[in-house]
């Protein structure tokens, strides 16, 4: 894992003290709301629906036990005692005291964490693909890549007030974990056919009310330019990218509405004039922040082979671990879903055994997935059962992962101010009845997602179900869609037809499990299915 | 009528204006009729109250309740946790948010 | 000279961080500035391209660069590459310009500072140098930590 130097943390530390001042100014009626709102906005605080709310940056979804310790200390000390983990690997705290707020980011520097630029028009924390470094298909592990950006975009002079919020997240492996191509920049790390690394960069995708894909813009950025490439992507977006409506002013648009050609021509020109500028850092840079990525000393002559004599051990084998680089180990996720909870939410003593764990089971690591769930990266194969035990006694054994069960939603009208409908309560009906009904087991891999409004924060145009909360006539109504990806095999959910209420939502996801079960042929997941047959057949009947 | 709600600026809690200062129990929040903006630039101005703004409600035998599903959420906390629930308003009961 | 002022006197500059004299003309628009020959001072709004200056930087002292709202930044681009194309003179953020934008500001090339509502000039200095050390490199002179890292 990347350590602090004293250049990392004074500059947190630095933050910190700011942050503490800018509070101070606040309080003492130095500032006005206006103005302070985008300081603390790039602090990642909020004032949400009950209260003010702290976003902390994961970066790429990487924790040691130590600060998954914290991130649960500061929920019992300053918060009710639970978090909530995100899509985009952040944990958001709902009960905040803006009096609390910058002893808590001390804390978090103690630990070398913040939360700086979780929000705001500036670049946010970069995500990755939470199994980085253990997975069998990777290329490389993609975190040094992501720090490197981190550090490039902390602070970032020029970058602090663009038009709008801006999400980067960087992978290494042909299979995409973190929705990269639904990102204003994503970066996949491939190698070319001389052997040598370099960066994709796709740029425009975003979700929100416009969702995108984004189109390949560069398909090979030599590593020791990559720095530059991302200054010139941002150049052209902070010059260019619309300020006169707010909802047309994420880098998706701006691509769109130029071409990908056009926008890729301007990146090219401003990247041939900043390659003279000595923006690029050296590349023994890379090379430091790698040698905190080598992989930790796995052991050797492992079992290969769980004892599957226990049939619930055996189910969560095949449905929560997969496939490491390393013979004799697994990666195996803690399904932050159990059924009939609230996805991603953890409690305080939850957090502290998941770090427990993490130090026990997994060389001091976890990581936080896009959804909503937690990793621990490198578990050797012989001791799964014991780890499965420990976590089914806690509630965290869920053997769910990307079932139906498996539901990422956002926090919604039960704590988001920006909501039109609630999506914790439809998530925990719809585990519910899948649990109930077995069908969840049968259905196999089938993502479905909620997002409370039309912000898309839930990803649900990226759900192979897909579910809108709407506002009908100051009632709460939900949309289906169907047929998003967020994967390798991206592609954007469409819209089932009229909405439902809460109960008939519910109904309605059954109808189209059903009708699923009834003509999947062999292997064919949900999306599988729904791409072979076309919406008809769906509609016909949820609407007859 | 027309009732004033805001978060207090050093803690965020949601708070109802009651006639003289802030209250976190909307059941004791006070019908500010036409002072409402006058109100609300006083106390945003003194800094006893942060984001305030006015909202319509009906008077019920529960006390006013807001036109508005979120600004009932706001009164009495998350549906999905009702462990969380304002005390004194929770009786009103979670029908009263929905 | 100018065919109009847009109203900033040299009164209004609060804060500057040049040697030199301070120049006493006004600026003009990017239009009016295109049209002329001779005026050595100009005043780039947000939706202005820069880059129309780069071909007369040699007969520029002064370049204000107006934010009308601090939430837009293109001012910070504009800045950034009017020196990295050379520019020397004078570069003057006018408008909304608060404490807590100073230091971006500087890092991209301003230095001077002439903010519609005048800002406190402890929380102001306090802000420039709460920071040691930058990550990256910009239009100043500060040596980013990538590069102390590696001599
Ligand atoms: C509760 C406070 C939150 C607020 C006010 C909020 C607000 C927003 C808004 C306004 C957008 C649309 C941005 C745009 O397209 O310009 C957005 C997008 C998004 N938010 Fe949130 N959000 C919140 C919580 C969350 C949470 C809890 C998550 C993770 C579970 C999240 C993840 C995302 C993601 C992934 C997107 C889509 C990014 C994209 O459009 O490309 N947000 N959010
Ligand atoms: S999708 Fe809408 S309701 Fe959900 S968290 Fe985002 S802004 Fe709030």
């Amino acid at each position: 894992m990347y350590k602090y130097d004293h250049y990392d943390q004074a500059m947190v530390d630095a933050r910190v003290e700011e942050f503490r001042d800018q509070a101070r100014r606040r309080l003492e009626g130095k500032l006005t709301e206006d103005q302070f709102k985008p300081l603390r906005l790039q602090n990642g605080l909020y004032l949400q629906l009950h209260a003010y709310m702290l976003r902390v940056a994961i970066p790429y979804g990487t924790l040691s036990s130590m600060q998954m310790h914290a991130l649960a200390d500061i929920a019992d000390k300053y918060d009710r005692g639970y978090g909530h983990f995100t899509t985009r690997q952040n944990i958001q705290y709902n009960w905040i005291k803006l009096e609390d707020a910058a002893d808590i980011l001390a804390d978090l520097a103690k630990v070398e964490m913040h939360a700086i630029q979780t929000s705001g028009n500036c670049i946010r924390n970069i995500s990755s693909d939470q199994y980085a470094g253990a997975a069998a298909d990777e290329v490389v592990d993609p975190r040094p890549y992501a720090e490197l950006l981190r550090q490039w975009s902390t602070f970032h002079p020029e970058f602090a007030y663009l038009p709008r919020k801006f999400k980067i997240a960087v992978i290494a492996s042909e299979k995409d974990r973190a929705a990269m191509r639904l990102h204003d920049i994503g970066i996949n790390i491939v190698k070319n056919d001389a052997g040598e690394l370099g960066a994709s960069f796709y740029v425009g995708g975003g979700m929100g009310r416009t969702p995108m894909i984004a189109p390949l813009i560069r398909d090979f950025v030599p590593l020791n330019q990559m720095v530059t490439y991302a200054e010139a992507c941002l150049r052209v977006y902070n010059r260019h990218g619309r300020r006169d409506n707010k909802y047309k002013a994420r880098i998706k648009i701006l691509v769109h509405e130029m071409g990908a050609e056009e926008y890729a021509r301007q990146v090219e020109e401003e990247f041939a004039h900043l390659l003279d500028q000595g923006v690029e850092p050296p590349f023994a840079e890379l090379e430091r922040i790698r040698s905190f990525f080598q992989p930790p000393e796995f052991g050797t002559g492992l079992t290969e082979k769980a004892d599957r004599s226990d049939p619930d051990f055996a189910l969560w084998i095949d449905r929560n671990c997969s496939p490491h680089k390393a013979p004799g180990y697994v990666s195996a996720a803690i399904s932050l879903k159990p059924v009939g909870g609230i996805p991603g939410d953890a409690t305080a003593a939850q957090m502290h055994l998941m770090a427990e764990l993490a130090k026990g089971y997994s060389f001091d690591e976890c990581r936080v997935t896009h959804a909503q769930n937690i990793i621990l990266p490198h578990v050797e194969i012989g001791r799964l059962h014991e780890l499965w035990t420990k976590l089914d006694e806690a509630g965290l054994g869920t053997a769910n992962l990307d079932n139906i069960g498996d539901i990422i939603a956002c926090p919604g009208l039960d704590y988001c101010s920006l909501a039109n409908a609630r999506s914790i309560p439809v998530s925990q009906k719809i585990s519910e009845r899948f649990a109930s009904n077995g069908k969840g087991e049968l259905l196999g891999e089938l993502k479905l997602k909620i997002s409370g409004c039309i912000n898309a924060c839930g990803h649900h145009h990226a759900g192979h179900i897909g579910i809108l909360g709407v506002d009908r006539k100051g009632t709460e109504n939900y949309q289906l869609l169907l047929g998003g990806s967020e994967a390798e095999d991206v592609s954007l959910a469409k819209i089932t037809g009229p909405g439902f209420n809460e109960d008939g939502i519910v109904d309605a996801i059954e109808t189209v499990a059903d009708l699923y079960l009834e003509r999947r042929e062999d292997g064919e997941r949900f999306l599988d299915t729904y791409r072979r047959l076309g919406m008809d057949p769906f509609k016909e009947a949820l609407y007859g | 009528m027309k009732i004033l709600t805001g978060n207090d600026l050093k803690t965020g809690a949601v708070v109802w204006w009651d006639g003289s200062g802030w209250s976190i129990h909307i059941t004791e929040a006070a019908d500010a009729g036409e002072e409402a903006e006058a109100i609300l630039a006083t106390e945003e101005a003194a800094r006893r109250v942060n984001s305030a703004y006015a909202i319509d409600a009906e008077q019920t035998e529960n006390g006013p309740r807001p036109a508005h599903i979120k600004d009932r959420v706001r009164a009495l906390g998350p549906t999905v946790r009702p462990d969380l629930a304002v005390p004194a308003v929770k009786k009103v009961g979670w029908d009263w948010v929905i | 000279m100018a065919d109009f002022d847009l109203g900033t006197g040299r009164d209004d500059v609060q804060l500057r961080f040049r040697e030199d004299e301070q120049a006493s003309i006004a600026a003009v628009t990017v239009d009016s500035f295109l049209d002329q020959t001779d005026a050595e001072a100009v005043r780039i709004e947000p939706g202005d391209d820069a880059r129309d200056l780069l071909p007369h930087l040699a007969r520029l002292r002064l370049v204000e660069v107006n934010f009308p709202s601090y939430t837009d930044g293109r001012g910070y681009s504009a800045a950034r590459l009017l020196r990295e194309h050379g520019y020397t003179g004078e570069l003057r953020a006018v408008g909304d310009v608060l404490v807590d934008q100073l230091r971006y500001m500087r890092r991209c090339g301003f230095d001077a500072f002439a903010p519609e509502r005048p800002l406190d000039e402890a929380d102001a200095a306090a802000a420039l140098e709460r920071y040691d050390h930058v990550y990256q490199a910009a239009a100043d002179e500060a040596v980013p930590i990538w590069n102390l890292r590696h001599g």
